[in-house]
């Protein structure tokens, strides 16, 4: 009988995560415990607490990293290797629970229902049935997407931060299964909602198998799970190449998928319009960087030594990821579809960076990697993400949010400041300079012309310059068309609770664009990964 | 002291927009008024002859090889000067058409063309290519809500069009800044500041790649044939104001482009391009010119004539000689001035008729004498009159482009000749002929209206006769320009010697 030895866990570098997942436990108590009617405010603080400590917590961590063995990079790898803590991890982390607490902000906005939050009172209640009208009047709430929203965020959390293949499967289902519950919650137009739910889930699972594949295969070529296993197994090399390749192909499959990146976009328009704005707000900019995490890690880490036979194949899906989200994005009549083809559109720019992978004696004193490019990319991408869909979510006529083209003509004479950061959050993906997409853009555009792929730099201005189009002409409709003379259209009141978020947003969007130094300090002070 | 001419606008701007709405356009004076002391202080304090000046360095991104760097020569100088003597004269133009109910309003005229003003100075002053490419695009900002927020109906899809053209440029341009930065970092450490780069040995190849995208960008800027379609229709949309701003300041960004960077980074390959570049050039000025006498719309026209007259500077600058380089350098200033004139007078007749088609129009000229006269020297400057300021700088350009090859400086000379059919042809039907009955009441030209163009109308005079101190700041930089590029002007085919043995025997 083998020995059974205790695993050392190194509690104190993975506090964030259990911070999380023990908050996330602690309201699903708090969700059992209490009465209906006076959970909201406890589940609130609650969550908030949760994510601010473990902001704190990774500040912590982040300040106390220590050098690691090859000097490298900093950080450790803990829980006996199956969770890495460096310096990108803990970089993520941070950016995380930031777009959590704005997420959770958003949540919990209940001015713009009159009252109620943007969930559905009673989710099992069928659409148009005399139990939803029931549970519309007792002004039912579902509560339950707050700890849903921790499970979520400690399954990204963990997702870039996996150490082994197992782990990071693990994380993408914990994190998955909560959002694919949250996209089925909204309270307006709910039939579209489960839609987007079940769309999300089938396509996610089919995903998740051809994740779970690819890892049998990987572990079939390389005999172990971990990273750094497959790292020195890839570079010993063995007859079984196919094996690789294959795996590898599966493998970034299942990733791609949940960055929406072509041809494996096709929920994003659907789940981004049918999910309640706030989810969508919170999805787009979370995931993205969760999911990015992970296939830098994946393909950096486990895969470097291989990067001939990754880097063509995701040059190829950059390219159709870029000018489909951007052909795409010019025909919608709906923002917010319009704006889930601008997320595949920069899913396309982030996958231009991350195949910007050059050894470290490529790089030039002093120049930066493509890992700090792409993570920079990321924390503009998000903010003005987030700023972006909570915007969407204070236009409103009767029937909820107005996200047709059509009610957003003339908004910028009614409503100048609601109109002006909508333009100014556009202007950002578009890439003008003094925003802080324009710094992001940059940042993987010249990662990717360093590492030789010009031509893949090239296709992306093309396909910025399409999408410049249909920013702008947005803003054209916003500020220089008439509004419907019949319209009901009229920017809602929010809380603090929206207001603050989107002026969080905004704040940031601006501050990266005209000082990016400091932020872009602590991303190449964050270093290299963990090998 | 640059920063403060820069930000001084800026901070105006800001302030304009959160000041009540009834003080945007004193404020809006008053900030112009004052950056145009800081820039004539900044202009007594140059000194001729001294390279870059004035000039201020820090570090902005680090992690990038990126420098908030600052400084003036003489091209910078000429060009911050036109826009700091024209934006207030604009302001003083506009000042009761910005109040316009159509319009988005008196305090967003007022701010964006404050924040316009600084971000073009911004352009002009900046010695860093990062630094240059950033408020490059932001230019387009103020511009796209002028643009689209006053003038003419039809004026979004015009300002849409502006902006589709002038991103693709920029996007094209973002390319090459970032293949600088590349092939910058292959040599060692990255950085943006052009005295680094002009250590930098950029290969043949690389080079001519990069200038290409460099090129195109100016190219749509400035503009050039086959990439000027947007600027018709943005004059005849926009107000006459806002038509200044942009085709005498904002366009002049293409051409200080092509001097500053194409020549100034890629000596090699902005001599390798010049059959090219020149070719572009005169089927610009021709085809612009040919363009123009068709025109109904005189704002439309005056569009069209600045391409011919960008054709000319072009032209100036890649036939690479002195006299072509500093040529070019003055008809920047003197093209500035004076289509400056002729916009505004084009918007006083607009205010006064309600309409710009010349067919509608006619016999002006007894009604209002001093318009008609204001309008007449205007366009008299533009088709290059001797004893007027554009004639010297179009002398010099056309003495370069015949030093070029003899068909070029024939060509180019058609310009003149059309230039003169289609002023001369506007001037006649708008204001000659016979009186029509409800014309006889339009009332002439304010005060107000007069000294906003009297500085200009001042300024084509004494510099027709008297272009010595402009040609005494351009003069260094063409030199260095050259220098760099490694061309020297050809020695004269007759040797001085000659020329006076002759003239003695004939007496």
């Amino acid at each position: 009988m083998p020995e059974f030895s205790k695993p050392t866990i190194e509690y104190f570098e993975l506090l964030p995560l259990l911070i999380v997942f023990g908050t996330a436990c602690l309201g699903v108590l708090v969700e059992a415990f209490l009465p209906r009617d006076r959970r909201r405010v406890p589940q609130l603080l609650v969550t908030l607490a949760g994510l601010v400590a473990a902001l704190a917590a990774t500040i912590w961590v982040a300040t106390d990293l220590e050098e690691h063995a090859d000097g490298a990079a900093r950080g450790l790898v803990g829980a006996e290797g199956s969770v890495i803590v460096d310096g990108p991890t803990v970089y993520l982390w941070g950016l995380l629970l930031v777009f959590g607490i704005l997420g959770t902000g958003l949540f919990a906005e209940r001015r713009l229902e009159g009252g109620l939050s943007a969930f559905a009172g009673q989710a099992a209640a069928l659409p148009g049935t005399e139990a939803e009208r029931l549970a519309a009047t007792k002004g039912l709430d579902h509560t339950e997407v707050y700890p849903l929203l921790l499970f979520a965020i400690g399954g990204m959390l963990l997702f870039p931060a996996s150490g082994d293949l197992l782990t990071m499967f693990v994380a993408l289902e914990v994190l998955s299964l909560p959002l694919y519950l949250l996209c089925g919650l909204a309270r307006r137009r709910r039939l579209l909602s489960q839609e987007a739910a079940l769309k999300y889930f089938l396509l996610g699972a089919f995903s998740s198998g051809f994740f779970l594949y690819g890892a049998a295969l990987v572990y079939g070529y390389a005999g172990t799970m971990s990273f750094a296993g497959i790292d020195q197994a890839v570079r010993a090399g063995t007859a079984d190449q196919g094996l690789l390749l294959a795996g590898i192909a599966l493998l970034a499959v299942g990733l791609l998928f949940k960055v929406g990146a072509a041809p494996f976009q096709a929920w994003t328009p659907d789940v981004y319009q049918g999910a309640p704005t706030a989810v969508t707000a919170f999805m787009s900019a979370a995931t993205k960087v969760a999911a990015f995490g992970a296939l830098l890690r994946l393909f950096y880490v486990a895969f470097g030594a291989e990067r001939w036979s990754w880097q063509p194949m995701l040059s190829v899906i950059a390219i159709a990821t870029m000018l489909l989200g951007a052909v795409l994005a010019v025909v919608q009549t709906d923002v917010k579809r319009m704006l889930a083809y601008s997320a595949v559109a920069h899913t396309g720019f982030l996958l231009t960076g991350l195949i910007g992978a050059q050894g470290v004696g490529d790089l030039a004193e002093g120049q930066y990697s493509s890992l700090e490019g792409v993570l920079f990319y990321l924390t503009t991408y998000g903010f003005a993400s987030v700023g972006a869909f909570a915007l969407v979510t204070v236009v409103r006529d009767a029937g909820g949010e107005a996200t047709g083209n059509a009610a957003w003509a003339g908004l910028g004479k009614r409503s100048p400041l609601v109109a002006g950061a909508f333009a100014f959050f556009l202007l950002s993906m578009a890439g003008i300079p003094l925003t802080s997409g324009f710094v992001g853009k940059w940042a993987v555009f010249t990662s990717a012309m360093s590492a030789g792929f010009w031509p893949v730099v090239l296709v992306a201005i093309a396909s910025s310059i399409i999408a410049v189009y249909f920013y702008i002409r947005h803003i054209r409709l916003m500020f220089f068309s008439d509004p419907d003379p019949d319209g009901t259209v009229a920017v809602s009141d929010a809380s603090l609770l929206t207001v603050g978020t989107i002026a969080v947003c905004l704040a940031a969007t601006v501050v990266l664009g005209v000082v990016p130094g400091p932020v872009l300090d602590l991303v190449v002070g964050a270093g290299d990964f963990i090998r | 002291m640059l920063s403060t001419l820069i930000w001084l606008p800026l901070v105006g701007a800001i302030v304009v927009a959160v000041a009540p709405a009834t003080l945007s356009k004193l404020l809006g004076m008053a900030v112009a008024a004052a950056t145009l002391v800081v820039a004539v202080v900044a202009a007594v304090s140059y000194e001729v002859d001294g390279g870059f000046q004035l000039e201020e360095t820090y570090t902005w991104i680090d992690a990038f090889g990126v420098h908030y760097a600052l400084g003036l020569d003489g091209l910078g100088l000429l060009m911050v000067l036109l826009t700091v003597a024209l934006v207030p004269l604009v302001l003083a133009a506009e000042w009761f058409l910005a109040d316009d109910a159509g319009g988005s309003g008196a305090r967003s005229f007022v701010a964006w063309t404050l924040a316009l003003e600084a971000l073009s100075l911004a352009v002009f002053c900046a010695t860093d290519v990062f630094l240059f490419y950033v408020v490059f695009e932001a230019t387009l900002i103020p511009a796209y809500f002028l643009i689209g927020g006053f003038g003419r109906a039809g004026r979004g899809a015009a300002a849409m069009k502006f902006l589709m053209f002038q991103l693709a440029g920029g996007l094209i341009l973002l390319a090459s800044v970032i293949g600088l930065y590349v092939v910058a970092a292959e040599e060692g450490e990255p950085s943006y500041l052009l005295t680094d780069l002009a250590a930098v040995d950029i290969g043949t190849q690389e080079g001519r790649w990069l200038f290409i995208g460099f090129f195109i960008a100016f190219a749509i800027k400035a503009p050039l044939f086959p990439l000027h379609t947007w600027l018709a229709d943005t004059t005849e949309k926009a107000t006459p104001g806002t038509s200044v701003l942009l085709v005498c300041v904002l366009d002049k960004i293409g051409t200080f482009g092509m001097l500053r960077f194409c020549l100034g980074i890629f000596p090699e390959a902005s001599e390798w391009a010049t059959p090219v570049v020149i070719a572009l050039a005169l089927i610009s000025i021709v085809y612009g010119a040919l363009v123009a006498i068709g025109q109904d719309d005189v704002l439309r026209l005056i569009g069209l004539t600045s391409l011919s007259h960008f054709g000319f500077i072009t032209l100036g600058i890649f036939a690479m000689t002195s006299q072509g380089g500093s040529g070019a350098i003055l008809y920047m200033v003197n093209h500035g001035i004076g289509t400056a004139a002729l916009f505004l007078i084009a918007g006083y007749i607009l205010h006064r008729r309600g309409t710009t088609l010349i067919s509608e129009m006619g016999g002006l000229e007894k009604a209002t004498p001093v318009l008609a006269g204001l309008f007449l020297v205007a366009g008299l400057a533009t088709l290059g009159l001797p004893g007027l300021s554009p004639f010297v700088s179009e002398f010099l350009v056309l003495v370069s482009a015949f030093d070029y090859a003899w068909w070029v400086g024939a060509i180019a000379v058609t310009g003149i000749v059309l230039a003169a059919i289609y002023v001369l042809w506007m001037y006649e039907r708008t204001m000659t002929g016979r009186t029509p009955v409800d014309v006889e009441a339009t009332p002439d030209l304010s005060i107000r209206e007069i000294g906003a163009v009297a500085p200009l109308m001042l300024a084509l005079v004494l510099f027709g006769f008297y272009p010595t101190p402009l040609l005494d700041v351009a003069n260094p930089v063409t030199d260095d320009l050259l220098a760099h590029v490694g061309v020297e002007d050809d020695s004269p085919d007759v040797p001085p010697g000659e020329v006076h043995d002759e003239a003695e025997e004939a007496h």
